[in-house]
């Protein structure tokens, strides 16, 4: 057991758990942000992408130990004073999802790409979508969601 | 998907580390956790303590001059991708980096960790080996013909650790990767070097270990060009033949991406 100390979402957090805590478990049961998802055992489905540090990483694939310090961002504090990032409403607006288990995981994702990548094209969001599976959309609209947020949020900052 | 109990301790400096071992010769390192902690997730591995070497400033940078680059050992497969120093002097080696398992993975996976754990489909080693790299260790250092030495085996000391690799810059370098559609890792991946020395071609993911292939090497410093190699047939006998494909046509892979490296080698002079 250790006292793990973390700033999630702007607010530090501070709790005992024990060491072989994923950060994922940290997130959702010791904290009840249960937005971050949890969809396979082999660290391949991207369900659980959140931020750390500025960076998309899978919350299931390192233990929250690691994150001891760090500056976390969830799905849950992407949204600012009720209005949606621009990510999520671009989903929203796109159809980007159906049943939305992998959304929190691919709105995260494609955040973190957008950060990286202003100039996005559709082939490039395809290969930076590689670590995020879906079952239900076939991709496509995700594809558009993301472009069009890339757009806006160019469009935005200019 | 919950490992076993462990104790977990980070280190700040890569003395603190050897210390740390020394004095827990059963605990085990975490550099990035692409591979150990997931490992840890399925149960096949059950360490009583890690020690955390992943944050250790030290570990991480890219440093270049004109004869070599050298890269800490915590540093991450996106530092690498991204890096302006190692775009500028072996591209290969930056594609191979951003070829890596998906964004979030190459966020957190490290070169020491990679190289240290020998994945027979990791891309890493493939680098290593063709570039004729030096890996350092906190007791020696390590040619890498020396080093790669079975099946997730290399030469390393239970309490060696990884401190850097250097890369000495090649006049043409190429990678070229046939991934598994499922993983990303290597189901064959081919990176081919041309030095002053000679020519250098490192085949990943085919056999059990990385491993060079003279034939190539040879008609290569004949003729740096892809048809130098399309005619080389490689022997099957000891390549991996699983799911995802046979002996036989990892045995073609070969000789489909390495003429697929030459000419990307070609391509970035
Ligand atoms: C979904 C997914 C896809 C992936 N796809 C690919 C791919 O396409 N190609 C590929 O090559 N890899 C792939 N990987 C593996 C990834 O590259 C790992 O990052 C890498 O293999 C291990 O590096 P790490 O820093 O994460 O090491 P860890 O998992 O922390 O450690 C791995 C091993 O190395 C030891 N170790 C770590 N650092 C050192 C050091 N400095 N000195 C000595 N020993 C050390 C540890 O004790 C452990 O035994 C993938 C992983 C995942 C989860
Ligand atoms: S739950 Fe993390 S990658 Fe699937
Ligand atoms: S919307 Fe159902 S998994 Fe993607």
């Amino acid at each position: 057991m250790a006292v793990v100390s973390m700033t999630v979402n702007g607010k530090p957090v501070s709790h005992e758990v024990e060491d072989r805590t994923l950060l994922v478990y940290f997130l959702r049961e010791t904290l009840g942000l249960t937005g971050t998802h949890i969809g396979c055992d082999t660290s391949q489905c991207g369900a659980c992408v959140v931020h750390v540090n500025g960076r998309a990483v899978k919350s299931c694939t390192l233990f929250a130990g690691q994150a001891a310090g760090a500056d976390v961002l969830t799905i849950e504090g992407l949204a600012k004073d009720g209005q949606l990032h621009p990510v999520q409403e671009a989903f929203r607006e796109n159809h980007g999802l159906q049943c939305g288990f992998c959304t929190p995981g691919m709105i995260m994702t494609a955040v973190d790409m957008i950060r990286r990548e202003p100039d996005l094209t559709r082939e490039k969001i395809r290969s930076e979508l590689e670590g995020n599976i879906c079952r239900c959309t076939g991709y496509h609209n995700i594809v558009s969601a993301i472009e069009d947020a890339a757009g806006r949020m160019a469009r935005g900052a200019a | 998907m919950i490992p076993y109990g462990f104790s977990y301790r980070r280190a700040q400096s890569l003395n603190e580390a050897v210390a740390l071992l020394q004095k827990s010769p059963e605990a085990k390192l975490l550099a990035g956790g692409q591979t150990l902690v997931t490992t840890m997730k399925a149960r096949l591995a059950n360490p009583a303590e890690l020690i955390d070497i992943g944050q250790i400033r030290e570990l991480s940078f890219i440093r270049g001059d004109n004869s070599a680059i050298t890269i800490g050992a915590a540093t991450t497969h996106a530092s690498v991708a991204e890096s302006a120093t190692v775009k500028s002097a072996i591209p290969a080696l930056a594609i191979l980096a951003h070829q890596i398992g998906d964004p979030a993975v190459r966020h957190m996976g490290t070169l020491g960790g990679s190289v240290a754990n020998n994945d027979p489909a990791a891309d890493y080693p493939a680098a290593v080996l063709a570039l004729g790299a030096t890996i350092t260790t906190t007791a020696r250092s390590i040619a890498a013909d020396d080093f790669f030495t079975g099946m997730f085996a290399t030469a390393l000391a239970e309490d060696e650790i990884i401190s850097e690799i250097r890369f000495p810059v090649p006049e043409k370098a190429g990678y070229a990767k046939f991934p598994n559609p499922a993983s990303r890792y290597a189901m064959t991946g081919v990176f081919v070097a041309r030095t002053k020395d000679g020519v250098r071609v490192a085949v990943t993911g085919a056999g059990p270990c990385v491993f060079r292939v003279a034939e190539m090497e040879a008609a290569l410093a004949a003729n740096f060009a892809p048809a130098a190699v399309e005619n080389i047939r490689i022997d099957p006998t000891d390549l991996n033949s699983d799911i995802h494909g046979s002996a036989e046509y990892r045995a073609n892979l070969v000789t489909v991406m390495a003429k697929r490296a030459v000419v990307q080698a070609l391509g970035s002079s």
